[in-house]
C-alpha cells in the first residue's frame, strides 16, 4: 500500500466528518453511547476498529501517535496498528507518554496522570454496561433513557451477598457526570480512578457501532455502596524492575516450578522510572 | 535478569512471510490463477460476492487466492475493500421479471408461463464421486443446445395476486436505508432486514431457516418460484439526462408462498417471503426467504412464540460473519491485564473462603 492509494489516516473525509460528528455529540452528552455508521477496517473487528476510526477522524499530520495494548507497546496489535497509521497518515510516533498528542489504548491507561493536550482513545468490544444483564440493544436504550440502573445495583448487591465483594474485576462499570453508566472499555479496575483527567478521553466500538466520550475534568465515579465503597485493587507486590509499589503489575511466569515475578504493565513508565528511552 | 518481552514487530513481518509462503504451497506445483477460480470455483465466487456486498467476480477469486481459500477471510477483503470506494449514485431497480433465466423453477404450479427450467444444478446428481475427474485434461461433452426462448417468465406471485390469494406488497418508491452507510437501528424495517440477511453468513442464515422448519416458529413454506440468471443494471447519469445500461449482474431470487390462516389483524391468504442474493446462490436465497418470512410475524398481526429467528436483533446482530469472526478470534489478542485481575480476585476469594471453612472446622 502506497500512500497515494489512501486518504489521509485510511478512511475518507465524508466519513472522518460522520465520526467526528458522532464524537462531538458524545462529548456534549458525556458517557452517552452515540450510534455511527462504523466501516470495515483493514483489520478484523475485536482488534481496535473502532479505537481505529476514532483516531483516524483525530488525526492530524502535526500529531504525535502512541499505541499501547495490556500497557505496552511493544504487543503484537500495539504494533500493528501503530504500523497502520505510520503508513497510512505518515504521521510522527512515540513510545514516550508524555510526549504524544493521541494515545490509543487497549485495557489500560497509563500511569503519569495525562495532560489536557492529549487524547486518551480506547478500543472498545461491548460499550453496553447492561448488555450482560440484559441481551436485547432496545431495552438496554430504553434503560438508559430512563436512567433505570436498578438492575445494575441488584447485581452488585448480589455480588456482595454472594462473595462479601462486588467481583468484577475489570470493565468496572461507572457513572459519568451523575448521569449515564457507562463501560470504561476492559480496563482493570485499578485503572477507574484515573478516568477522571485532563485529558479528553474518547471510546469507540466498531462492531457495537458506538461512539462515546469523556471530556476533561468530568466527574466519573465507580459504582459502589456507602458501606462498600470501590477498591481499586492490585497485586500486593513492587515491580521487580523499576520497584514501583503503585503501577499495575503484570504476573510473569519464570520458571515451571511455581517461579513468578511481577512487573508494570505499563512498559513507558517503567522504563522511564529506571533511565532508559524506551 | 528478566527482560520484557519484545520483539513484537520482527515476530509479525516473520509471520507475514511465512503465511505468504505457505499461500503458496509446493512450488513444484503449477499456480492456481485468479481466472482459474473465476471459472472454476464460480459458486466459492458467488458467496464471496454475496457477503461481500460487492459484484466483481475478479475480485472476489483474488479474495479467495489471497485467503488460501478460506471464504469468510475472502468476504472480509472484499468488504474491507469495498468501504473506500467512493459512492457515486445508486441504480435504478433491478426488474427480475425481466430476468433472462438459466434456471426457474416453482414447487407450486406444475406447469406456468414461462415453463419449468432446471439449468445447471446438482439437485437430481447422484453424490457418487467422480474419480475420473481426478485426471487432468478430461473433455467436457458438450451439452445439448436449444434455442433461447423469446417467452415472457412472469413471477409467480403474480398469479396468486390477481386472485387477491396472497397477501400485497405495497409500493416502496421511499429510499430504503442503507445498512453500510448508517448504523443498524431497531427496530429494523423489511429493507434493512433483507439487506442484513442478502450479505448475512449463509451458514447462519441456513440454519435460522432451518429453524423454522423443525418447529422453532413454523411458517409452512412453498418454493413459489426460484430463479437465477441475468439482468441488467441500469443508472441515470445526471450529464445526460436519461438512465443508461452499466453491465449485468446474476441473481438469483425466491419467493417463498406461506400459508396463513389469518390474524387479528389480516385475513386467511397466502403471505410473501422473500430472497435475493448475488449470483447462483440458491441455498441462501431459500434460506433467506424463510427468515425474511419468520421475522415478518409483526407486522402480520402473527403471535412472537419466542423462535429465534423470529427475534430481528438476534438474526441481525449475529448474521455477519465478518463481524463475528472478528469478535470471536479477538479473543486469542492479549488479555494479560484482565486476566491478572481475574486471578487476584480469585485469589482473593478463595483465601476468605478457605479461611472461612478453617474455622468451621476448628470450632
Amino acid at each position: 500500500m502506497s500512500d497515494t492509494d489512501y486518504n489521509f489516516a485510511y478512511l475518507d473525509e465524508q466519513t472522518k466528518r460522520m465520526i467526528r460528528r458522532a464524537i462531538l455529540k458524545g462529548v456534549a452528552v458525556p458517557g452517552y453511547q452515540v450510534p455511527f455508521a462504523s466501516r470495515e477496517m483493514p483489520m478484523p473487528y475485536g482488534w481496535g476498529t473502532g479505537g481505529v476510526q476514532v483516531t483516524a477522524a483525530c488525526l492530524t499530520p502535526a500529531d504525535r501517535l502512541k499505541v499501547i495494548d495490556q500497557g505496552a507497546d511493544d504487543t503484537t496489535n500495539a504494533v500493528s496498528i501503530r504500523k497502520f497509521f505510520e503508513k497510512t497518515a505518515g504521521v510522527a510516533v512515540t513510545e514516550r507518554t508524555a510526549e504524544a498528542t493521541i494515545i490509543q489504548t487497549r485495557h489500560r491507561i497509563p500511569e503519569v496522570p495525562l495532560t489536557e493536550d492529549q487524547i486518551l482513545v480506547y478500543q472498545v468490544p461491548i460499550p453496553e454496561p447492561l448488555r450482560f444483564l440484559e441481551p436485547s440493544e432496545v431495552e438496554t436504550r430504553k434503560m438508559h433513557a430512563l436512567e433505570d440502573y436498578g438492575l445494575m445495583h441488584v447485581k452488585l448487591y448480589e455480588d456482595i451477598s454472594r462473595h462479601g465483594e462486588i467481583a468484577t474485576a475489570y470493565a468496572y462499570p461507572v457513572k459519568v457526570e451523575g448521569r449515564y453508566v457507562m463501560d470504561p472499555s476492559p480496563i482493570p479496575k485499578f485503572d477507574n480512578p484515573k478516568l477522571e483527567s485532563a485529558a479528553l478521553q474518547l471510546f469507540g466500538a466498531g462492531r457495537e457501532q458506538r461512539i462515546y466520550a469523556v471530556p476533561p475534568h468530568t466527574r466519573v465515579v465507580s459504582l459502589d455502596f456507602d458501606d462498600y465503597p470501590f477498591d481499586p485493587s492490585k497485586a500486593p507486590h513492587a515491580c521487580a524492575l523499576c520497584g514501583a509499589l503503585d503501577s499495575y503489575l503484570d504476573e510473569v511466569i519464570t520458571d515451571d516450578a511455581g517461579g513468578r515475578m511481577f512487573v508494570c504493565s505499563d512498559t513507558d513508565f517503567c522504563a522511564s522510572r529506571r533511565g532508559e528511552a524506551a | 535478569m528478566y527482560v520484557a518481552v519484545k520483539g513484537g514487530e520482527r515476530a509479525i513481518d516473520n509471520a507475514h512471510a511465512w503465511l505468504a509462503e505457505e499461500r503458496r504451497g509446493d512450488t513444484d506445483i503449477a499456480e492456481l490463477t485468479v481466472l482459474q477460480i473465476r471459472e472454476q470455483l464460480v459458486l466459492a465466487v458467488n458467496r464471496v460476492m454475496a457477503e461481500g456486498s460487492l459484484y466483481d467476480p475478479d475480485l472476489a477469486a483474488l479474495a479467495i487466492k489471497q485467503a488460501r481459500g478460506d471464504l469468510i477471510e475472502a468476504v472480509f477483503l472484499i468488504r474491507a475493500y469495498r468501504t473506500t470506494l467512493p459512492r457515486f449514485g445508486a441504480s435504478h431497480p433491478v426488474d427480475t421479471g425481466a430476468m433472462a433465466c438459466d434456471r426457474r423453477i416453482s414447487a407450486t404450479f406444475k406447469d406456468l408461463p414461462g415453463g419449468q427450467i432446471l439449468g445447471p444444478t446438482f439437485d437430481y446428481t447422484h453424490r457418487l464421486l467422480d474419480f475420473a475427474l481426478a485426471a487432468e485434461g478430461l473433455e467436457v461433452p458438450e451439452a445439448p443446445q436449444g434455442a433461447p426462448s423469446d417467452a415472457a417468465v412472469p413471477h409467480v406471485t403474480d398469479f396468486l395476486a390477481r386472485e387477491d390469494l396472497i397477501q400485497g406488497e405495497p409500493d416502496g418508491s421511499a429510499t430504503p436505508r442503507d445498512l453500510t452507510r448508517e448504523p443498524l437501528d431497531f427496530p429494523a424495517d423489511r429493507p434493512l432486514r433483507l439487506q442484513a440477511l442478502t450479505r448475512g453468513d449463509e451458514g447462519f442464515v441456513l440454519s435460522m431457516a432451518y429453524s423454522t422448519q423443525r418447529g422453532y416458529g413454523r411458517n409452512h413454506p412453498f418454493v413459489g418460484e426460484l430463479r437465477i440468471g441475468t439482468v441488467p443494471v441500469e443508472m441515470d447519469i445526471p450529464e445526460l439526462g436519461f438512465a443508461i445500461e452499466l453491465g449485468e449482474v446474476v441473481l438469483t431470487e425466491c419467493e417463498t408462498v406461506n400459508q396463513f390462516t389469518g390474524s387479528k389483524t389480516e385475513p386467511p391468504q397466502f403471505t410473501r417471503g422473500y430472497g435475493l442474493v448475488f449470483g447462483q446462490t440458491e441455498r441462501k436465497a431459500i434460506s433467506m426467504a424463510l427468515v425474511d418470512r419468520a421475522l415478518r410475524w409483526e407486522e402480520l398481526g402473527e403471535d412472537n412464540v419466542g423462535a429465534p429467528a423470529q427475534d430481528a436483533e438476534f438474526v441481525l446482530y449475529h448474521s455477519d460473519n465478518v463481524q463475528a469472526t472478528g469478535f470471536l478470534e479477538h479473543i486469542k489478542l492479549p488479555h494479560y491485564v484482565d486476566f491478572q485481575s481475574e486471578l487476584e480476585l480469585i485469589r482473593r476469594l478463595r483465601a476468605e473462603a478457605m479461611q472461612a471453612t478453617g474455622q468451621e472446622a476448628a470450632e
